[in-house]
């Protein structure tokens, strides 16, 4: 046998982790000096190969870490840590505009790792790694409960995190691509976060009626979360991206039935026909569609449909009169929607109301619209149907550039994380007065 | 009273489930406590493991945060085997003026362990007051994982864990099968086993796996040793009609060995030997006495080199029955070491362990109990001296460990039930071992029987270069 081929030695560490944890590879064993290609492998739900790899060199020990060694190329450069999970892109010969979503949540991603010799830039279906070993990568922490919601006519899922609570809450609204996705919930729950994962496009209610939800939809979910016993009624926040921020913020201004005890926008604009149905926001989209651009790859750019920002107030959600935390989270490249004008507008209005204090803005340079969990891979642009009666495909550009944009969601993760456990698990209420009552002990 | 609600379809969802409505009931007068208006203005307690899924042999964070500063807690971790048997383990804290606790870096000042102990929670383990006697945990189905469940509590707890709710609860997973792992039932050429087969192509370095006395076939080491690169064959050798005589059990080994060797993805001569107890006497038994096969390296954890010759292993066994030095202590616990001392001069009642050729790591502790493993340890090496082999051997002693030196974190098995006399008879064992250092025996064994296999399975240097 090739004692070189039984030389190389590959772990990574840990095999099984969430999806937002860094992991760490380690190549073992081989000479000094040697040149070999680490590679990450993935076959999505969809059944499409997806792929990513990086060139390294082993240092005087025989030891390539992929943590603290540069990538001297592939689909990454330079120190990246989780790099092979973020540049992962659909194998060649793939149709475009592809984009990696799990929907089953209860089972984990599994991605391969292999080591092969040499700087290899492609083909390698057909190399013989050195070595390989697989990683599951996960949505869901042990102990995590996933419990479809359908009271209320609801389409939801709610996720527990591990233990006997009571846990604060929030409820998790993806954007106008519609479905039931649940992968964020799951997490967020894993990081003891009760979550519900709502559908509010293509509920069963919608699909069955033809007609759209309306407020008293997101108000039942919320009151679902309030009265649910392993919930505190008293902590219930909520999450959007994209169009998800749009029935944030309405909810979070204009609700007398939900008293958010914060909110996270994603990726959104405080831009609508404030006082009207789901539906009326729908028509003022439509009837600024013809403001939509296409590039040179026949790509559609939506940014413009509600620009310029409008001063007619009835046009915008009243950010000055919000009562809760607010942080909003932008990418400067997005070219789905203008996040970027609209989150400088609501700091305008809150500043003038004498509320901004209760805003905190992250903007990122070069990231996109898609601000997704860590490390998840990085799509400029993909294929999306709209919502309605004659529903259109085609290529949306959600903008971004991979490295910045990936690192903007591993610190726009952080940061939200850091937001809600202040406001969601931390002590005083802020606006309230501050308290130093401790946990009741109940031993 | 907890609703456990919703549908959880997978396996570990349904254990979960079985634990949650069990073990960490929440009486209804609490749960409406915890709901008062005190509770949107406190701080919540946040419990965290790090990583939340691990191979057994690896370390976890455990931390608690928003406490009040300088608060007691107890954290806590609670198992259900198996078999049915809780174990737990705790230990006493108090949070630091940030309001958090870092098991891996404060101190622990009561409980099941003491002192900075990151991992205490899984090794002070032990069964829960009320318990059946003489337990010892040992991991069956490796395909799912061992279900922990980590708590903190208020205060400084010693009992009754099952009636309190705690502050924040957690569960974690810790397997013995990392991921791609492959488990292949061997049932062939009269032998009986389960091979594990590391993830990727290969071919890997292969493992001859085997336990003691007790017999049965365990797999988890087995699978722990092919989750850390090497395709391991746990063999069920005990108790089989087929050990009759001497002849045929070398041949049941060697049989046993060269269907790994054989293996596709295995290489031929990168194929070692593991061996606890009676199993580390049938390692030294075959890179003796074998003609046949030639392991690369063997690691020997609490072996003896006795051999009567023209025995079989049941002989063997049987011999210790109704031994006259077989000794009980205050608690009626077997003591068997004494059975096998002193250790014999005559080569017609020990093996040639001069005709070794292949590098040797023994493992032992010092308070064993079962058996003189250091004595024999010594003696080994002086008949290696004398053959000029002695630089095949390596010797690893642990004072205050005992007989049965597991894979890290192992709860400390000191006494448990062990069945005799063809099933007729249980007793009670003495291993040996105070828990503590028992517990770092373990742990320090572990990484050093995988650097000797790194370096004698995995290194491209010939070791045979040395000699």
């Amino acid at each position: 046998m090739d004692g070189k081929r039984c030389g190389a030695k590959l772990s990574v560490q840990p095999s099984r982790g969430l999806m937002d944890e860094k992991f760490t590879v380690l190549v073992q064993n081989v000479l000094p000096g040697f040149q070999l290609t680490v590679g990450a492998f993935h076959k999505c739900e969809g059944g499409y190969g997806w792929e990513a790899f990086a060139h390294y060199t082993a240092n005087a020990t025989g030891t390539v870490n992929v943590s603290e060694d540069p990538s001297l190329g592939g689909t990454y450069s330079g120190v990246e840590p989780m790099g092979l999970m973020w540049s992962l892109r659909p194998v060649p010969g793939s149709k475009s505009g592809l984009r990696m979503r799990k929907m089953d949540v209860q089972t984990p991603m599994v991605v391969m790792i292999s080591v092969y010799q040499g700087h290899l830039t492609g083909g390698f279906v057909d190399q013989l790694p050195l070595a390989g070993v697989a990683v599951e990568r996960w949505y869901m922490a042990p102990g995590v409960r996933r419990i479809p919601i359908t009271e209320g006519g609801l389409t939801a899922t709610l996720f527990l995190p591990s233990g006997p609570g009571p846990f604060p809450a929030l409820l998790d609204l993806w954007g106008g691509g519609g479905k039931l996705v649940e992968y964020r919930a799951a997490l967020l729950a894993s990081h003891g976060f009760a979550a519900l994962a709502l559908d509010y496009l293509t509920p069963q209610i919608t699909r069955e009626t033809g007609k759209m939800v309306d407020n008293d939809y997101f108000e039942t979910a919320y009151r679902v979360l309030e009265q649910h016993p392993q919930i505190i009624g008293s902590r219930i926040a909520m999450l959007g991206l994209s169009f998800g921020t749009s029935l944030t913020l309405r909810m979070a201004v204009y609700s007398q039935v939900m008293k958010l005890r914060c909110a996270v926008c994603i990726s959104g604009s405080h831009v609508q026909p404030i006082g009207g149905s789901l539906q009326q926001i729908m028509s003022y989209f439509k009837d600024n569609a013809g403001k939509a651009r296409v590039n040179e790859e026949e790509q559609v750019i939506w940014r413009d449909l509600l620009l310029p920002i409008p001063t007619d107030p009835s046009l915008k959600v009243d950010v000055g009169r919000l009562r809760c935390p607010l942080l909003v989270v932008v990418g400067e490249d997005d070219q789905n929607w203008p996040a970027d004008e609209s989150a400088m507008d609501m700091k305008a209005m809150m500043q003038r109301a004498g509320n901004d204090h209760l805003l905190t803005v992250l903007s990122y340079p070069n990231a996109g619209h898609l601000i997704e969990p860590p490390f998840t891979p990085f799509a400029r642009a993909s294929v999306f149907k709209t919502m309605g009666k004659a529903p259109q495909t085609f290529m949306a550009l959600w903008g971004g550039e991979v490295v910045a944009h990936s690192v903007a969601q591993e610190d726009a993760w952080r940061k939200t994380l850091s937001f809600l456990r202040q406001n969601l698990y931390g002590g005083s209420h802020p606006g309230a007065e501050t308290s130093s009552h401790l946990h009741p002990a109940s031993c | 009273m907890l609703r456990h609600a919703g549908c959880l379809s997978s396996a570990r969802g349904a254990l979960w489930s079985v634990y949650f409505k069990t073990l960490l009931r929440v009486p209804d007068h609490q749960t409406g406590r915890r709901r008062s208006s005190t509770m949107s203005r406190a701080a919540l307690p946040v419990l965290s493991v790090v990583p939340s899924r691990a191979l057994v042999d690896e370390a976890f964070r455990v931390a608690v945060q928003n406490l009040p500063p300088s608060s007691p807690v107890t954290l806590h971790s609670l198992h259900r085997s198996e078999d049915e048997d809780l174990w737990e383990a705790f230990g006493h804290y108090v949070s630091d003026s940030r309001g958090t606790v870092s098991v891996a870096e404060d101190f622990s000042f009561g409980g099941t362990y003491t002192g900075k102990e990151a991992m205490g929670l899984l090794w002070s383990m032990s069964p829960v007051p009320g318990s059946r006697k003489g337990l010892r945990l040992r991991k069956k189905n490796v395909c799912v994982p061992q279900l922990v469940n980590i708590s903190v509590y208020g205060g400084h707890v010693e009992e009754g864990f099952g009636e309190r709710v705690p502050l924040a609860s957690t569960l974690t997973e810790r397997w013995h099968m990392g991921p791609g792992v492959r488990r292949v039932e061997i049932r062939e050429k009269g032998v009986r086993g389960t091979l594990f087969i590391p993830p990727g192509p290969g071919p890997f370095p292969g493992m001859l796996d085997m336990w003691g006395g007790g017999g049965g076939l365990l797999e988890y080491r087995a699978a722990l040793l092919a989750s850390r690169g090497y395709a391991s064959l746990a063999l069920e050798y005990f108790g089989a009609d087929e050990l009759k005589t001497a002849d045929k059990e070398l041949n049941y080994f060697e049989t046993a060995f060269n269907i790994v060797s054989g293996h596709p993805q295995v290489i031929p001569d990168r194929v070692g030997i593991f061996g606890l107890s009676l199993g580390s006497l049938m390692a030294i038994y075959l890179a003796a006495e074998s003609s046949v096969i030639e392991p690369r390296c063997c690691v020997c954890v609490s072996g003896c080199h006795h051999y009567p010759r023209g025995k079989n292993l049941q002989a063997l066994i049987e011999n210790l029955f109704g031994n006259s030095k077989l000794r009980v202590d205050e608690h009626n616990r077997e003591i068997w070491r004494d059975m096998f001392l002193p250790i014999p001069e005559d080569l017609s009642e020990k093996l040639d362990v001069g005709r070794i050729n292949c590098p040797m790591l023994l493992v032992n502790g010092c308070d064993d109990q079962n058996g003189p493993t250091v004595e024999c340890a010594e003696d080994m090496a002086h008949m290696m001296r004398a053959a000029g082999k002695e630089h095949l051997l390596t010797r690893i002693e642990y004072p205050d460990a005992g007989h049965l030196i597991e894979p890290p974190y192992s709860p400390h098995a000191k006494a448990t039930k062990f069945i005799k006399n063809g099933r007729r008879e249980a007793v009670i064992v003495l291993w040996g071992g105070q828990t503590k250092p028992h517990a770092d025996a373990q742990e320090d064994s572990w990484s050093k029987i995988l650097a000797f296999l790194q370096e004698h399975l995995y290194s491209t240097q010939n070791p045979k270069a040395k000699m």
